[in-house]
């Protein structure tokens, strides 16, 4: 059996003991998936005390419907979509909807060109220790149009395979690669030429 | 068949994931090899994708989990 064959097995069987009332164990069922709710529904309500409130609720959600949970997908798939639903939900309801369609305009087709440079030196991963460089990424990301948001977070940031990525935003693989190429685009031309002013040894804002 | 930039771009993701047919993946090599735009621009793009994926970027709210384990707590005396 692959890793993932025994995943769903194991979670087939807690499962079943959370059916048969052993409900202290849907504790257990949800522990690796919160940072990938809380994330996905950040990514939409873009307000960190919404989302959390609304990744309680979704969690709440998937224990009141489990009985409904079909094992032919992933337990996370599942969960990952009522997640997204309760975001979406809550940000109609919030009617901010207007500001969210202009950035969600730009269409498929058409592509991304990056920032263009002569040579690259790499910015280690010592360098998120500095809350600034954690800003800059984090409002890179979450600033791209939403269709790219959300598939550069399931693969890039949380790991979804393609097929799971797919099944989870109900899209085809084939446009699971185009999103997420045109999103690392996005990020490198907006990324590359902050991130190379990083330097090691002097702070990157002198004012602060 | 040679490749310019603007190919070996659309490329760029395909290349990082390891999914380029072998033939794409030689010609892209091959790009790369005399070209410094192409190669920085893939290297950046690498760069940025180790940076955003680290678990310091995207992190949960202090006390995220014990908050929210404590309401699942309570939703599951209330049904009880």
């Amino acid at each position: 059996m692959t890793a993932e064959e025994i995943q769903l097995r194991n979670e087939a069987q807690v499962i079943a003991s959370i059916m048969a009332g052993e409900t202290g164990f849907f504790h257990d069922l949800i522990r690796p998936y919160e940072r990938t709710v809380y994330i996905m529904i950040l990514s939409v309500l873009r307000n960190e005390a919404d989302a959390e409130d609304a990744a309680q609720e979704a969690f709440l959600k998937a224990f009141r419907n489990l009985s409904k949970f079909r094992a032919e997908s992933k337990f996370g798939t599942w969960l990952i979509r009522i997640a997204l639903n309760e975001a979406r939900s809550r940000l109609r309801a919030r009617k901010t909807a207007a500001a969210e369609t202009l950035d969600a305009a730009p269409g498929e087709e058409g592509h991304v060109s990056p920032a263009l440079l002569r040579d690259w030196r790499e910015v280690p991963l010592e360098t998120l220790e500095r809350q600034e460089v954690r800003i800059v990424l984090q409002q890179a990301v979450m600033t791209l149009p939403e269709i790219y948001r959300e598939i550069f977070l399931l693969r890039d940031v949380e790991e979804l395979s393609v097929r799971e990525s797919a099944t989870t935003l109900g899209i085809s693989e084939a446009a699971v690669k185009v999103r997420l190429h045109r999103a690392r685009m996005m990020l490198q031309k907006t990324l590359a030429p902050r991130l190379k002013q990083v330097n090691p040894k002097q702070r990157w804002f002198p004012w602060l | 068949m040679v490749i310019n930039c603007k190919d070996v771009w659309e490329h760029i993701s395909g290349y990082l994931d390891d999914t380029l047919a072998s033939s794409e993946f030689v010609e892209v090599q091959k790009h790369l090899e005399h070209c410094e735009i192409c190669s920085a621009i893939l290297d950046s793009t690498r760069n940025i994708l180790i940076l955003t994926a680290d678990e310091r970027v995207f992190e949960l709210p202090l006390g995220f989990s014990e908050r929210l384990h404590a309401r699942i707590d309570e939703e599951m005396q209330r049904i009880a």
